[in-house]
């Protein structure tokens, strides 16, 4: 496969490693804030062909991890609604809320069905005129411009029976949070390369200059990301804190202007609480007044009593980078794949189900 | 967090585009892309293309990385 | 065998149009064992599966068997019912004729149960009944009974059918799960993931087109050939729901055995990869239908491949990984970089990934 074979290449990711172990590092902390950086390190193996003196680190990179028990609930609560069909990403329908989840209530009777693209939901829409279709906006920059366009159509289409229950969030503030908390050496970060598609470079250069931190845009290919691993050491070696692209193919500086301008036109950002951050300021997306309709928060009552977190459940450590899964108590022993306490070990990109999955 | 991959363009029909991925073919919505042309390669992520791949810029990485390897050899 | 089909022996009853019209639809009715079930039986399902136990027409078929039997039952509930490559008439002989193979056993006997929902198109019911009919014959099985109930529109997807199978294994075969030896090869007999794609692209739900086909088919002929090149096979598996990932935890369970397979030699046709890669799924995860995964003792590999090698159903069979310890039940993956981890179990239903 064209743009994928070439970078998964044995030999070169031999000699990258190589070059790698060559500079020897020394406790050096590196973060990769994205799941799906998460998965790619654990199922290829990548972590095995470091050398010890380097520590990747999986930061928050989960949009489904990082959604607020709160905001689950909430969407349980959407489900239970009669005549409401939940449409969500496929990721979401196990994630354990505090007495349910989607699965079970699924099985309980409610409509609820997995999608690949929100155009599907807008389908379920047309197709539905006499119910309210809903979909669940979990995602970072890289979907949002989906949503913004599902949006977009609806509002053109006069599908006034969709909406959405909006929970993106975005990624540079999350890192200045983590940044902020100092609960972490941090000497580096790989940045998520799809969403730096759609935002550009600059959006990470406050790292750079503030926090004296390197940042490499990184690709998805076991390649790439020991080739941004190599040039990150390269400039904690040479004390260069910049902003990188490895990910050239993908990514130019400016990002996606299209996409931006829709955004834009959609979305405004807000404050947003994230599972194990709290509240971060500027780091959400509500819908703008022109499309206020088109919120499932205003539409329908989606009031719920406070939410509750199993007791021991360290996702919010796990996220933060603090913890290991295998720190954590309940990991692979109370809290498996099969009966997960939180969402680390259910999503697909959760932290906990890639240790659970490839490493216990 | 973002799954997204490579593939080519087959057909565009004003916002919409048919792709082709090792034979698997899907209608994907180009709108936020200018000036596609069948046989150009875009970045997949939930029924859009969300980028186009610079092929130049992928075949100057693949030159730097092989000549890390080739490097090597001697 | 249900009361009904005994209604067959004989000429139509008096007063019976014994044309079906193709255009009909199922009406509850014909899974009640009057005039319609007869008619239903007689003219459309009984014709296809003629044999001289099943045209005794008696409330259990009669049959000399001397030796051990294996006996297994399954039910499919596939959807789309029709698919590229086959449709749930076909899976349910081939799944029942695999499970009878796969133990060694020469598959003899099916019974055949439907469950069919009200208004269903009765020229569906003729194409699958027609597949299952080919199916057997393709595989040397008869079917020898079998039950056709209505439920009420809603009550189930169309149609589910259930197959129970009789085979019967020769003495000296001792193939079973628990049964792995350290150093054993482990073999497939060809591409993996074919069956779970194609259904997942028949099924509007992801928008896909693709050629890709299901690899739905009796296995029996090939496992025959491969028994006959080596007496020594120790465990024999149709790696189907969960995929060849699940099927490998499942052996190296029941043998307490660690299995190491090596990503570079997992034989994935590009279109599955294409599937998969865009939706986010393991092709290790993928069902099939087609495919047995073999363990001999490493000695004996060279002649088992060539033998399932000259079967139309084995060409592109070839050694994955091995037995690695009697000891550590896992299952591990040798990436294409070198580095070895764990491949796990399916845990729920593969859902496409997105983030």
């Amino acid at each position: 496969m064209k743009y994928i074979d070439e970078f998964r290449n044995k030999e070169i990711v031999k000699k990258l490693a190589t070059r790698i172990k060559e500079l020897e590092p020394q406790g050096i902390n590196l973060m990769e804030v994205c799941g799906t950086h998460t998965m790619v390190i654990f199922r290829s193996g990548i972590k095995q062909i470091l050398p010890q003196g380097l520590n990747i680190i999986s930061g928050p990179g989960c949009p489904v991890c990082v959604t607020d028990q709160m905001d689950i609930d909430r969407m349980l609560k959407l489900a239970g609604i009669k005549d409401v069909i939940v449409t969500s990403f496929g990721d979401m329908l196990r994630v354990p809320g505090t007495t349910s989840s989607l699965e079970k209530e699924r099985a309980q009777g409610c409509d609820i069905r997995s999608v690949y693209s929100p155009l599907d939901s807008l389908e379920i829409a047309r197709d539905n005129r006499n119910k309210e279709v809903v979909f669940l906006a979990v995602g970072f920059e890289t979907t949002s411009p989906a949503i913004a366009s599902a949006i977009a159509d609806a509002r053109k289409n006069k599908l006034d029976n969709f909406s959405i229950y909006p929970c993106h969030k975005l990624i540079p503030p999350a890192l200045e949070t983590l940044l902020k908390a100092k609960e972490l050496k941090l000497d580096g970060f790989i940045c998520p390369g799809h969403v730096s598609s759609i935002i550009g470079s600059a959006s990470y250069e406050f790292v750079a200059s503030q926090h004296k931190i390197p940042c490499v845009i990184s690709g998805f290919e076991p390649v790439d990301i020991l080739e941004s691993v190599l040039m990150l050491l390269k400039q904690i070696r040479e004390k260069r804190s910049t902003v990188e692209i490895q990910y050239k193919r993908a990514v130019q500086p400016q990002g996606n202007i299209l996409a931006q301008e829709l955004l834009k036109t959609v979305f405004t950002p807000a404050d947003a609480r994230w599972r194990g951050l709290g509240t971060i300021p500027q780091s959400g997306l509500d819908l703008n007044s022109d499309f206020n309709k088109f919120d499932a928060r205003e539409r329908f009552d989606l009031t719920v009593k406070n939410p509750s977190i199993p007791k021991n459940c360290l996702c919010g450590q796990v996220l933060r980078g603090v913890r290991t899964p295998a720190q954590c108590g309940l990991f692979a022993k109370a809290c498996t794949p099969e009966n997960p306490y939180g969402p680390c070990m259910v999503s697909s990109e959760g932290t906990c189900a890639a240790w659970y999955k490839y490493n216990r | 967090m973002c799954l997204a991959i490579p593939v080519k363009v087959i057909k565009i029909k004003e916002k919409s585009a048919e792709v082709d991925m090792s034979g698997v073919k899907r209608l994907v919505d180009v709108r936020f892309l200018e000036d596609l042309k069948a046989g150009d390669y875009v970045l997949v992520h939930a029924g859009f293309a969300i980028e186009k791949i610079d092929e130049e810029q992928a075949k100057e990485t693949l030159k730097l990385l092989e000549q890390i390897y080739y490097d090597e050899q001697k | 065998m249900a009361r009904a089909w005994s209604l067959l022996k004989g000429p139509a009853l008096p007063g019976i149009n014994t044309t079906v019209n193709m255009e009909d639809k199922i009406l509850l009715g014909h899974g009640s064992g009057g005039k319609l079930s007869h008619r239903l039986l007689k003219e459309i399902i009984f014709p296809y599966f003629s044999n001289p136990i099943l045209d005794k027409a008696d409330d259990a078929a009669v049959f000399d068997c001397k030796g051990r039997l294996a006996f297994t039952t399954d039910s499919f509930v596939v959807q789309p019912l029709f698919f590229p490559g086959g449709d749930i008439g076909k899976l349910a002989v081939c799944g029942t004729v695999n499970d009878l193979a796969v133990m060694g056993a020469k598959p003899l006997y099916l019974t055949a149960a439907c469950i069919v929902e009200e208004g269903f198109e009765i020229s569906l019911l003729k194409k699958l009944i027609r597949s299952m009919a080919q199916a057997a014959k393709h595989a040397g099985v008869k079917i020898v009974g079998g039950d056709l109930k209505v439920v009420e529109k809603g009550s189930c997807d169309g149609i589910f059918i259930n197959t129970t199978g009789i085979g019967l294994v020769p003495p000296g075969i001792k193939i079973s799960g628990n049964n792995a030896k350290a150093g054993d090869a482990v073999i497939i007999n060809g591409n993996i993931g074919e069956h779970g794609a194609a259904v997942m692209s028949a099924r509007n739900d992801y928008k896909l087109k693709t050629n890709i086909k299901s690899d739905c088919a009796g296995l029996n002929h090939l496992i025959c050939g491969i028994l006959k090149a080596s007496n020594k096979i120790h465990v024999m598996r149709d790696p189907t729901r969960g995929g060849v990932a699940t099927t490998l935890n499942e052996i190296a369970l029941q043998s307490k055995a660690q299995i190491q397979i090596e990503e570079d030699s997992l034989p994935i046709p590009e279109a599955v990869r294409g599937i998969c890669e865009l939706l986010g799924i393991d092709p290790l995860y993928m069902a099939n239908e087609g495919k047995v995964l073999i363990f001999c003792p490493e000695n004996e590999s060279k002649k088992v491949l060539s033998a399932m090698r000259n079967d139309p159903l084995g060409r592109n069979s070839r050694i994955i990984g091995r037995v690695v310890k009697k000891d550590n039940p896992l299952v591990l993956l040798r990436t294409a970089i070198g580095s070895t981890r764990i491949m796990d179990m399916l845990t729920g239903e593969q859902l496409p990934r997105i983030c």
